[in-house]
């Protein structure tokens, strides 16, 4: 009997053994994120991939309708709106924010500049705000009547008031100055950190040589920060794809073609139309298009490193 | 001196708005709607907020934001330190495969599985309630990511072999050697997670329907539905809900700022 019990618990500590123990230590621990991913994170997404396959209203019966949902999404010119509305925001609120990012963090990074941290703290404030806040601030700022902030503004310098919230340029322009403001501050506060890696001898030798101002930016910061600009034109890109927030405060529930972004096209089709599937299909292409800008970036970026 | 004329503008222009919000929300619409429009506080503060709390359901949002966000980064926090502490020193199999595979899912686009999400939600009969936005917020590629890389070279493999060999089990390993090393990667998690939690708009507009349940983000946007726009009161609101992070901020700006550039650069 007492053998018998030995021999059973010594072959219950064989097959825990410290291996086996460490192992499914190590599973348990990181199977929250897993089985969390899995019913919140692929379900959802394969399920996507299905519906959008389907006509669906979120109620009746799924019916299998093949590609028509994605022949209808890119037959619609709406959709090539907000598709060429994001494009164009992305490029009017991201390019501005690295150049003028570069420009600001070089100044910051300048040994002789006082008062540092007031400044820094300054330009990093946009980003710890609420973005629907911002948005709205920005909606009344770029009010369309006379009295509106931006058409005083503009008028101080003798231009006509802007119907910025109806007109094709302004509201581009509107959100994406919302956007610039936003993000500006803390893409310089990256661009800073990345300037501090640079050794200051490159500096101290150009000096040396006579570099000039523009000189040492270009053949010197720009070259070094490089890595981080891609980065930032990474994030930015994706962050500027799913562009959401501002326009629909901005434009509000009319979903006016103006400024309708993919996301946004994406949120009418699904929750105002309820038409699930052409939803989906929206989804779809625009994880087909961030996965394309991925890898571009992703190439160029390996290119360069070599 | 043309250093100091850039940094002042960009400086300028990045604190106009808060100001400028703080001028409307303390004058009376006639004052914002003429021409030139006021340009210095008034004296309507207390008179402009009001309004706002009649119009929505302000401190009951401000609360459920700050419960979800809390709560979600709380969450956060002990999950991605916990794979992140797997990932780092414990052995098992297929361990580098399922972290790469962790790390692919941060390529993908929130939104595509917004619709099922949506569903899965209303299966469960999470709409309305404050787990719709906590479950899946506790799902952070980014977040074991950053905790593995800090595990790995902040807790020496040495204290972590010595505890076992005391015969500490893994969970005690880990809360009680790699908890404490990484409380500045904690730092920098929480503000990244609390940020995004807070100011997310997408994912509680679908599912939080009811007005008690909004989050900040959503019930701001109550503020601008009304046919008559009380400039005035929607600037009181949007400023009285950006006080909080602004007075948070100014507390933790240098953790802030060195906690932001630490986790971009790195990645």
């Amino acid at each position: 009997m007492l053998e018998q019990i030995k021999s059973q618990t010594q072959k219950r500590r064989k097959f825990w053994n410290e291996e086996r123990k460490e192992a499914f230590s190590g599973y348990l621990y990181i199977s929250p994120f897993f089985i969390l991913f899995a019913v919140f994170g692929l379900f959802p997404i394969l399920f996507s991939f299905y519906l959008g396959f389907h006509k669906w209203n979120g109620l009746g019966e799924m019916e299998y309708v093949g590609l028509q949902n994605f022949k209808w999404i890119l037959t619609d010119p709406i959709f090539w709106k907000s598709l060429s509305n994001t494009l164009i925001m992305w490029v009017l609120g991201t390019l501005p924010q690295i150049i003028v990012g570069i420009v600001l963090a070089y100044a910051l990074n300048s040994a002789i500049i006082k008062m540092k941290g007031l400044f820094r703290v300054s330009i990093f404030m946009p980003y710890v705000t609420s973005t629907v806040a911002v948005a709205i601030v920005f909606g009344v700022m770029f009010n369309s009547q006379e009295f509106g902030l931006m058409n005083v503004i503009i008028g101080w310098f003798g231009m006509d008031p802007m119907s910025w919230s109806t007109s094709e340029w302004g509201v581009k322009v509107a959100i994406s100055t919302m956007v610039f403001w936003r993000w500006v501050g803390y893409n310089t506060i990256i661009y800073l950190a990345g300037l501090q890696g640079i050794p200051k001898e490159l500096y101290e030798a150009s000096v040396i040589d006579g570099a000039s101002v523009r000189q040492k930016i270009q053949f010197i910061t720009i070259p070094m920060l490089r890595p981080i600009i891609i980065l930032t034109v990474f994030t930015s890109t994706i962050g500027a794809l799913q562009l959401f927030t501002e326009p629909l405060i901005y434009i509000g529930r009319s979903y006016r073609e103006e400024g309708i972004t993919v996301v946004l096209y994406l949120y009418r089709e699904a929750f105002a139309n309820l038409a699930f599937g052409p939803a989906s299909a929206t989804a779809i292409i625009l994880f087909i298009i961030i996965i394309v800008l991925s890898s571009i970036n992703v190439f160029i970026t390996n290119r360069i490193g070599r | 001196m043309f250093i100091y004329l850039i940094l002042a503008a960009a400086a300028i222009l990045s604190i106009f708005p808060f100001y400028w919000m703080f001028v409307m929300a303390s004058n009376h619409n006639s004052a914002i709607n003429s021409l030139p429009p006021a340009f210095i506080p008034g004296a309507e503060l207390v008179t402009n907020f009001k309004n706002v709390i009649n119009t929505i359901e302000f401190f009951g949002a401000m609360w459920n934001s700050l419960l979800v966000s809390t709560i979600t980064t709380i969450g956060v926090l002990f999950l991605c330190s916990l794979a992140g502490y797997a990932f780092a020193k414990l052995r098992f199999k297929g361990r580098n495969f399922l972290f790469f595979a962790i790390l692919v899912t941060m390529m993908i686009p929130p939104q595509l599985g917004l619709i099922p999400q949506y569903i899965i939600i209303t299966k469960l009969d999470w709409l309305n309630d404050m787990k719709a936005i906590i479950f899946p917020g506790l799902i952070d590629a980014f977040g074991i990511f950053w905790m593995r890389q800090y595990i790995s070279s902040n807790v020496p493999d040495e204290l972590v072999d010595a505890a076992k060999i005391d015969g500490c089990s893994h969970f005690r390993v880990y809360w009680n050697i790699a908890v404490p090393v990484v409380i500045p990667a904690f730092a920098t998690l929480a503000i990244i997670r609390f940020m995004y939690i807070w100011n997310d708009f997408l994912w509680p507009l679908v599912v939080l329907r009811e007005e008690s349940s909004y989050t900040i983000q959503v019930a701001l946007r109550g503020l601008i539905d009304n046919y008559v726009r009380d400039n005035g009161m929607i600037m009181s609101g949007t400023f009285w809900a950006t006080v909080p992070l602004i007075i948070i901020f100014l507390l933790l700006n240098k953790l802030f700022i060195s906690s932001l550039t630490e986790g971009a650069v790195k990645s």
